[in-house]
């Protein structure tokens, strides 16, 4: 019988026997608890009986909002809890002290980076090949937003890791779709086209696709995508390579992009994914770690950009959450920090934190959220209508 | 095809004692729902390739399942039979390619919510094997060892962080001779209880002199395996239309003699290409390969001794780059390979805990060439650390005392 699931004892989590229900709730709990100890939160649901923000309508049209999505997972052992916390010193001790943190939020689809990805951007758990460059199949909300409120198309932007990701900005939904969607930036297609010809110098920056080793699609930059690089970012070919030779990883360099983007088209909706830390699939610890700690840097930078750029400062909202998790080290259909097939609980569950001017500051709430309540969110943060997402808008933060 | 028009002919490709055990009980496979049986087909196909624990959990599974009555079947399989499965999944060769039927399977379940459903009826189904056909008492305490951080010279942040927590820490090994010590231990363990596949040695580089009483497996003996296995993946990636699920299924239906492997013992070169055509990462990083080869040698053979000594893995570079295996003299990463090893070795330790006997099994890890070593038995303290000066094989004897 199938060892993926029948190795086990039972549904045990930290040698309790728990429904799944109960370890969401545990993981929600114990990550609270982190978080009052270490970053010195409060328990936000005393305050939800305060009422809903309240916020002007010229207020709501100047507001920008940045998402930042891990597609990796990284698990509490890693980041919140304390064995991990020297990880993320710029989450723990910069941003969860200004935000509110939702440390239970989970995932009901498919959990595969690029249908997870999909399903946030929709709102609506998407069913399509994690594998193959299919757009979504519902409206994204780059499509909502920019239909409804009759933006161009400078003001949403995605900057996606993974060749695999370039046709998350625009659904094939009726009424929606073309024309109306993001514009996708893929930083390794910028440096592919750029580095023409002496690709082994800048290698590290191209890695691709980690959720199996096999899965290796091709970087192959073109015209357009010098253009964009001239046009849009304002870099020669030289400025560009000479500050890709200073960066480490695909992360680093999506974030660069993006801090150009910021400074240059400032977007009212950027979103950025990151995937440094989904190296773990290939089973070695010490790089997922390093991942982690990369992406707790370069979280920190952006918020820092935030705070630096006119067009950004006082009115920005930055949500940051993982796609998914990881396995838990204890269910025996997994390898732990390795994968997430086993679709247990922890797997399932993770956290989103928000920060801004409109956000209550230093808050945790447990109260049990869905990943598909993002476009619904963002939705009743900027003032579209979100009509065909299934979620619900995150009640305190709207 | 549904299950209930099995006949014995159906299993005429299968290997002879997977056909003979099929046909003998086929009834009983005939009464199965079509979600749960080629899950059980993917285990028997391969029986004459099985470790002989493995062997013996497959007779007795059908064994049990046979016993049931018509309303036991319905209480045992009720989960599954509730699970709807795609219209077309009955015309897949699912007696004959039960894998290629799982993948699509667990894709489906995934796509309509059902995972779940199935995972809750799985687990109820393990439970009540379990409980109908528990596992037989070991004839010696079990026992694992890890060997880490090979080449290190310094290393100054906390290793073993879970492990101490469930055992002893000792700060003043001794570590003369340590990994011919550890080796020897098990090697008089062999000698002393001949189990087959009963004592395992696991090498992610290089491995030491040892018995040929051992079950050995080492990174650097399959390196014309691995190289063999590289060449393939990097032909099928370059064919037209060849995503990762399809290289995944073709990889799947490699054999030792595919790869090059000839004359071996069957059943241990099928576990070995095994470990690099279903492990992720195997191909590319020893220390992945030691992690993965130590929890499927538990899962499968369920050893009485498991040893495993880790090296440095080869340093991070594109993907692509890693696969195509060009690099003959790659740069290895030393550092990172330690802090690899030591969550593989709590990852070992799990793993032996999942087995019979864990209460009174015995694991000891050390850090190779230093002073530093983990122990966990049912004798010794846990979470506190102990400057008491002793060689390896002291520290052995203490584990097992």
């Amino acid at each position: 019988m199938s060892e993926q699931i029948f190795n086990g004892t039972g549904m045990k989590y930290r040698g309790q026997s728990m429904n799944p229900a109960e370890i969401a709730a545990h993981l929600g709990r114990t990550r609270r608890d982190f978080l009052r100890t270490a970053a010195g939160l409060s328990l936000g649901t005393a305050l939800i009986g305060t009422g809903p923000l309240l916020r002007a309508e010229s207020r709501r049209r100047k507001r920008k909002v940045i998402v930042i999505t891990f597609g990796g997972g990284a698990r509490d052992q890693e980041t919140f809890a304390p064995e991990g916390q020297e990880n993320i010193p710029h989450l723990m001790h910069e941003l969860i002290p200004q935000s509110s943190f939702f440390t239970r939020m989970t995932n009901h689809g498919i959990l595969g980076h690029y249908v997870a990805t999909a399903s946030l951007a929709t709102g609506v758990y998407e069913t399509l090949n994690n594998f193959a460059a299919i757009p979504p199949h519902h409206p994204t909300v780059f499509e909502y937003f920019r239909k409804d409120l009759k933006r161009p198309s400078s003001d949403a932007w995605v900057v996606a890791p993974s060749n695999g990701f370039n046709r998350i900005g625009q659904s094939d939904a009726r009424h929606y779709g073309d024309g109306l969607g993001a514009t996708v930036i893929l930083p390794k297609r910028l440096l592919d086209a750029a580095s023409a010809g002496k690709k082994d110098d800048y290698a590290h920056l191209i890695h691709d696709n980690y959720e199996t080793p096999y899965y290796t699609p091709q970087v192959e930059g073109s015209e357009f995508d010098l253009q964009q690089l001239q046009t849009i970012l304002k870099l020669s070919v030289s400025d560009f390579m000479a500050h890709a030779r200073t960066l480490s990883s695909p992360d680093e360099l999506s974030v660069f992009i993006a801090k150009r983007l910021m400074k240059l088209e400032a977007p009212s909706l950027l979103w950025i994914t990151m995937h440094d830390m989904d190296i773990a699939h290939s089973g070695a610890y010490s790089l997922y770690v390093e991942g982690i700690q990369r992406t707790d840097r370069l979280c920190g930078e952006i918020w820092k950009a935030v705070q630096s750029e006119p067009e950004y400062a006082g009115n920005t909202t930055l949500l940051i959450l993982p796609d998914f998790g990881r396995d838990s080290d204890e269910d025996a259909g997994g390898n732990g920090f390795q994968h997430h097939r086993t679709g247990d609980i922890a797997s399932r569950t993770t956290w989103m934190m928000a920060l801004g001017p409109d956000i209550r500051q230093g808050i945790v709430y447990e109260d049990p959220v869905q990943s598909i309540d993002l476009v619904p969110t963002l939705g009743a943060m900027m003032g579209f209508s979100t009509q065909l997402a299934k979620g619900k808008p995150i009640k305190q933060l709207v | 095809m549904l299950p209930r028009d099995l006949k014995a002919e159906d299993f005429a490709g299968y290997p002879p004692q997977a056909k003979k055990l099929a046909v003998e009980h086929i009834a009983v496979l005939r009464a199965l729902p079509l979600s749960f049986l080629p899950s059980f087909l993917r285990q028997l196909i391969d029986y004459d390739y099985k470790f002989p624990l493995e062997r013996a959990a497959i007779d007795a599974e059908v064994k049990v399942i046979g016993s049931l009555s018509p309303k036991g079947l319905n209480e045992w399989f009720g989960g599954f039979a509730h699970i709807s499965l795609s219209p077309n999944m009955d015309r897949v060769d699912w007696v004959n390619r039960p894998a290629e039927f799982l993948e699509q399977e667990s894709a489906y379940l995934w796509t309509t919510g059902q995972l779940d459903a199935f995972r809750t009826a799985a687990m109820e189904y393990g439970s009540r094997q379990q409980a109908a056909a528990p596992a037989k008492p070991i004839p010696i305490q079990r026992l694992g060892i890890a060997i880490l951080g090979q080449g290190v010279t310094t290393y100054d942040k906390p290793l073993f962080r879970y492990l101490r927590t469930v055992g002893t820490y000792f700060t003043q090994v001794d570590p003369t001779n340590g990994v011919a010590q550890l080796v020897a231990a098990v090697e008089a363990r062999a000698k002393a209880h001949p189990v087959p596949y009963g004592h395992w040695y696991v090498d992610g580089g290089q491995e030491a002199a040892h018995s040929p009483q051992l079950t050995s497996v080492s990174y650097a003996a399959l390196k014309p395996v691995r190289s063999s296995l590289l060449h393939y993946i990097n032909k099928q990636i370059a064919k037209p239309g060849m995503g990762p699920e399809e290289l995944r299924t073709e990889m799947a239906r490699l054999v030792p003699a595919d790869l090059g492997m000839r004359g071996g013992d069957p059943v241990l070169d099928r576990f070995q290409v095994q470990m690099f055509t279903e492990g992720s990462g195997t191909q590319i990083f020893s220390t992945t390969f030691a992690m993965w080869t130590a929890r499927e040698a538990l899962r499968r053979a369920q050893p009485l001794t498991l040893l495993v000594r880790y090296a440095p893995r080869q340093a991070q570079r594109p993907m692509n780059e890693l696969l195509s295996n060009t690099d003959k003299t790659p740069e290895l990463d030393y550092m990172g390979s330690l802090v690899d090893a030591d969550m593989g070795t709590y990852y070992h330790w799990i793993d032996q805990q999942r087995l019979t006997g864990h209460n009174s099994s015995a694991f000891l890890a050390w850090f190779e060439g230093h002073n530093q070593a983990v122990v966990i038995a049912p004798t010794l303290p846990r979470g506190v650390e102990s400057t008491s000066a002793m060689n390896l094989g002291e520290l052995l004897k203490l584990a097992m005392s």
